[in-house]
């Protein structure tokens, strides 16, 4: 009796499956290529399209720059800060004293403060924002100081830098530590609360010791959330330093751009936003490439 | 080894805000040594519950479980569990996901190579030893859950428990899968306790299925002893009556008996 319907059974059910899902993945295909052809032919490639853009956009900005500058008003045209760059940029690392320095070493200074300053709030702001995510208690205490202190400008920090270390540079360092600070630890912090209950069952079933818990998967968990805090750190830091610097003086793109202005050098305060720019891009786009190599999945 | 796994007048209550809820209610079980047990039940029978008690993730509420004589206390590596989500780290390779659990167990005693031999041992039983350097995210669902239970395996565990397993695989993967897990526990003799709401996976599998009452406070409400010889094939056993009556048997428990009222 159950012979002939068992024989039945297994043919409908299972061998014609694997087959129609072939020929339906064919059909989709044979579907589907002509029409990304189409699209291949009809439109340039995507990249061409971008490049195509960028160039438009540059071209937009700078023509409306030479445009505004030609209604007078002392704002130099793209040309004579062109002129002025070339001069600038031919010796960037010269200098004449503490107060005539090339634009490089303006840089360079300025990228030191904020790597002592935010090196300084890693490493205080990561461990703490490890305590605050994995214990609760932890976590009520911190919350009220933190939100608190987080929409305070850094600026606003200075004063205290320069009554406790009497001096400018490291009042400046300061700021950018403070302004540094929050992200790093709201971020880890966050990371670690959202380390997936997946994870830390392996770890619980494996019954893993505290230390390898937290160096097989809490860290290598939490690391995107920490290089996300990292970036909006640096980006905030670089923000703040051209502010500080112009209130604390000494070498720095932040003074220089001061320094500029008393000089009224116009064509030399754009030069340095553009500077300025074109190092917070750079910054960035390092971070980016960090993050996208700690990014599972 | 009769009853090498005890489970005692076991009961769960979890404090919810809308107050207590009792998911499980003096729960007897004895699994002997070798024996592979599946618990069934609608979906909210507290069958994971039970898996979790096992597995020492929760603490019962009431009764005592017992492992080789000894009190259940807390999850710890004499228990391999099988996450039905595979719960393997992404930023480890395959072979790295199996050496966490290989080191953590043995690598007090043994040196390196062997612990390396283990790990690629594991991996071989489960036929990924081609896979070993790929992260999990280059593997299909069905390679995961290899993986997943290469490392459960790999630590020899006194038990082997999996939570439903192959329910969020397609229907021919989750075919090879059961036929794998056949051969594997054939080969490793490994006790098994495995949760499922599938009959046929749990007919096919087991030696016994323990088939779960509704919750809230669900209980055993029978156990059938599955009588097919060893080794199975799934295409022979579809037309023989036997298959058809255990089968019956589980359907009229689960969709008679206990047919949830809103499902």
């Amino acid at each position: 009796m159950s012979a002939p319907l068992a024989r039945v059974r297994p043919a409908p059910t299972s061998a014609p499956h694997p087959a129609a899902r072939e020929l339906a993945a064919r059909a989709d295909a044979a579907g589907a290529r002509p029409a990304a052809a189409g699209h291949r032919g009809a439109r340039a490639p995507d990249w061409v399209l971008a490049a195509l853009g960028t160039c438009a956009g540059l071209a937009a900005f700078v023509g409306l720059w030479a445009l505004v500058a030609r209604q007078g008003g002392g704002l130099p045209g793209p040309a004579a800060v062109w002129d002025a760059a070339a001069v600038l940029f031919a010796d960037p690392f010269y200098s004449k004293g503490p107060n005539d320095q090339g634009i490089g070493w303006n840089v360079l200074a300025s990228l030191r403060r904020v790597a002592i300053g935010f090196g300084l709030a890693a490493a205080l702001g990561i461990p703490l924002g490890f305590l605050i995510g994995r214990f609760r208690f932890l976590s009520h205490m911190a919350a009220p100081i933190i939100a608190l202190l987080k929409p305070v400008s850094p600026l606003a920090w200075l004063p205290i830098g320069l009554l406790v270390f009497k001096a400018a540079n490291p009042a400046a360092v300061w700021v950018i530590f403070v302004c540094s600070l929050w992200p790093m630890i709201v971020n880890t912090a966050a990371g670690v609360r959202q380390v997936p209950q997946d994870y830390l069952n392996v770890a619980r079933v494996l019954a893993l010791p505290e230390w390898k818990v937290f160096t097989a998967i809490l860290l290598p968990a939490v690391l995107p959330h920490v290089i996300t805090g990292v970036r909006l750190s640096i980006g905030v830091a670089w923000l703040v330093i051209v502010a500080a610097e112009m209130l604390t003086g000494g070498v720095g793109i932040g003074f220089w751009v001061w320094d500029e202005w008393n000089n009224l050098k116009v064509e030399h305060i754009l030069i340095a936003i553009l500077t300025i720019g074109a190092v917070g891009l750079a910054l960035e786009q390092v971070l980016v490439l960090l993050a996208r190599r700690f990014r599972y999945a | 080894m009769d009853r090498y796994l005890r489970i005692e007048n076991v009961g769960m209550t979890f404090q919810t805000a809308a107050g207590p809820f009792v998911a499980i209610e003096r729960v007897d079980l004895a699994v002997r040594k070798g024996e592979f047990v599946s618990l069934i039940g609608h979906s909210g029978c507290g069958k994971s519950t039970l898996l979790n008690l096992i597995a020492g993730l929760l603490r019962p509420s009431t009764g005592v479980l017992l492992l080789a004589e000894r009190e259940i206390a807390g999850p710890g590596p004499d228990r391999g569990v099988v996450f039905q989500n595979h719960s393997l780290l992404p930023w480890l390779t395959c072979y790295g996901n199996v050496y966490l659990a290989v080191e953590r167990v043995f690598g007090a005693k043994e040196p390196r190579k062997t612990l390396q031999e283990r790990t690629r041992a594991a991996l071989a039983l489960v036929g990924l030893a081609h896979a070993e350097q790929r992260y999990p995210h280059e593997l299909s669902g069905g390679m995961k859950q290899r993986v997943g239970i290469a490392r459960a395996l790999a630590i020899e565990p006194r038990v082997l428990l999996l939570d439903e397993p192959f329910g969020a695989l397609d229907a021919l993967t989750r075919a090879t899968l059961q036929d794998e897990l056949m051969r594997i526990v054939a080969q490793t003799a490994t006790t098994v306790v495995m949760v499922t709401h599938d009959v046929d996976e749990a007919v096919l599998l087991s030696d016994r299925v323990v088939m779960m009452t509704n919750g809230p406070a669900a209980r055993v409400g029978g156990i059938i002893e599955v009588d097919l010889p060893r080794p199975r094939d799934r295409v022979a056993l579809a037309g023989r009556r036997r298959y058809m009556e255990l089968r019956a048997t589980v359907m009229e428990f689960l969709y008679r008996r206990q047919l949830r009222p809103a499902a």
